[in-house]
């Protein structure tokens, strides 16, 4: 099969399994290029503040892409706060899926799971799609599943860090412990952290500072819509097994000798 | 009477109620004291001294 086939997401196909995150992309016109570079399955936004006259202008720069909007609940710090997010997200952007953070530590912005799992299970209760941001553990992104999250986002290294997969074996964990999408969220540095992330089996990845801090914002858009290709369909053809020793492609019968 | 408005101090009139406070529903969501207002409910919430009203668009994010 040399065709990437759309993500199956709650019932809905997700065109692409490259996602992107606006945080960065501080223009309308940057915004447009990244994303028709891109062309991301979902694009994700945070909520904020904002005057009261004035609907934010990113808003309907993407609703005349056309993309689809995944609001996130990015900077909250307890479960609490990320529920009242999610329920605001939900009402300015008539979404029901959220991408749901909750911060445990404005350091290393590594997820407070406790409270994640706590938050997860109120927004499921109160009829949302839930995608967790959590790290990359297979216990927990199994309680995420268990409390009805329909995909779980662990990451790759930290937020915004560009260290790309710190530890693929966790990501292979998580991959084997859930049956819902994985989809690689945070660290991603380059195009060739996407493919590997779909090669470790991962269905999707959300990139967004690899993307809006590169030198060429638009030019590292496409290259990361290649990666994904290339490391989605690197995943179905089934790569040779890693071997110690060398072992010749080209066929001993035959060859010169002199 | 007062309220706080994404975090800011504002004298309204007494009575105001929240579609006074904001008009145009689209794209934005509205909290009162912590808890989501739906737009549908805007024209009879009434405002209270010292409500703390949340105004809350979608912004550049991951």
């Amino acid at each position: 099969m040399s065709v990437v086939t759309p993500l199956m997401l709650a019932g809905e196909a997700v065109t692409s399994r490259l996602w992107i995150g606006t945080g960065g992309l501080t223009s309308p016109e940057s915004v447009r290029g990244v994303v028709e570079a891109a062309q991301p399955g979902l694009v994700t936004v945070s909520v904020r503040r904002t005057s009261t006259l004035a609907a934010g202008g990113l808003l309907s720069t993407l609703r005349e892409l056309g993309v689809r909007i995944l609001p996130n609940t990015a900077g909250c710090l307890s479960a609490r706060e990320a529920v009242v997010t999610a329920e605001l997200a939900r009402e300015a952007l008539g979404t029901d899926w959220v991408k749901l953070e909750v911060i445990g530590d404005e350091r290393s912005l590594l997820p407070d799971v406790v409270d994640l799992v706590e938050a997860a299970a109120t927004l499921v209760d109160r009829g949302f799609t839930v995608l967790p941001y959590t790290t990359a553990d297979p216990v927990v992104a199994r309680r995420l599943v268990d409390v009805g999250c329909a995909a779980v986002m662990p990451l790759g290294s930290p937020i915004g860090s560009g260290r790309g997969i710190d530890d693929p074996h966790a990501i292979e964990a998580v991959r084997a412990a859930v049956s819902v999408p994985v989809v690689l969220d945070a660290g991603i540095g380059t195009a060739s952290d996407a493919a590997l992330a779909l090669e470790l089996g991962c269905d999707a990845v959300l990139v967004a500072t690899a993307v809006t801090r590169a030198e060429d914002p638009v030019a590292m858009a496409a290259a990361m819509r290649h990666g994904v290709v290339a490391g989605s369909l690197a995943a179905g053809a089934g790569r040779i097994p890693r071997r110690e020793e060398a072992r010749a492609s080209s066929p001993m019968h035959g060859r010169v000798t002199v | 009477m007062q309220l706080i408005v994404n975090g800011e101090t504002t004298q309204v009139r007494d009575g105001l109620r929240l579609t006074d406070l904001v008009p145009e529903p689209r794209g934005v969501a509205v909290a009162v004291n912590g808890a989501v207002v739906r737009a549908a409910d805007w024209p009879h919430t009434q405002l209270r001294d010292d409500d703390r009203v949340e105004v809350v668009t979608a912004h550049q994010g991951g």
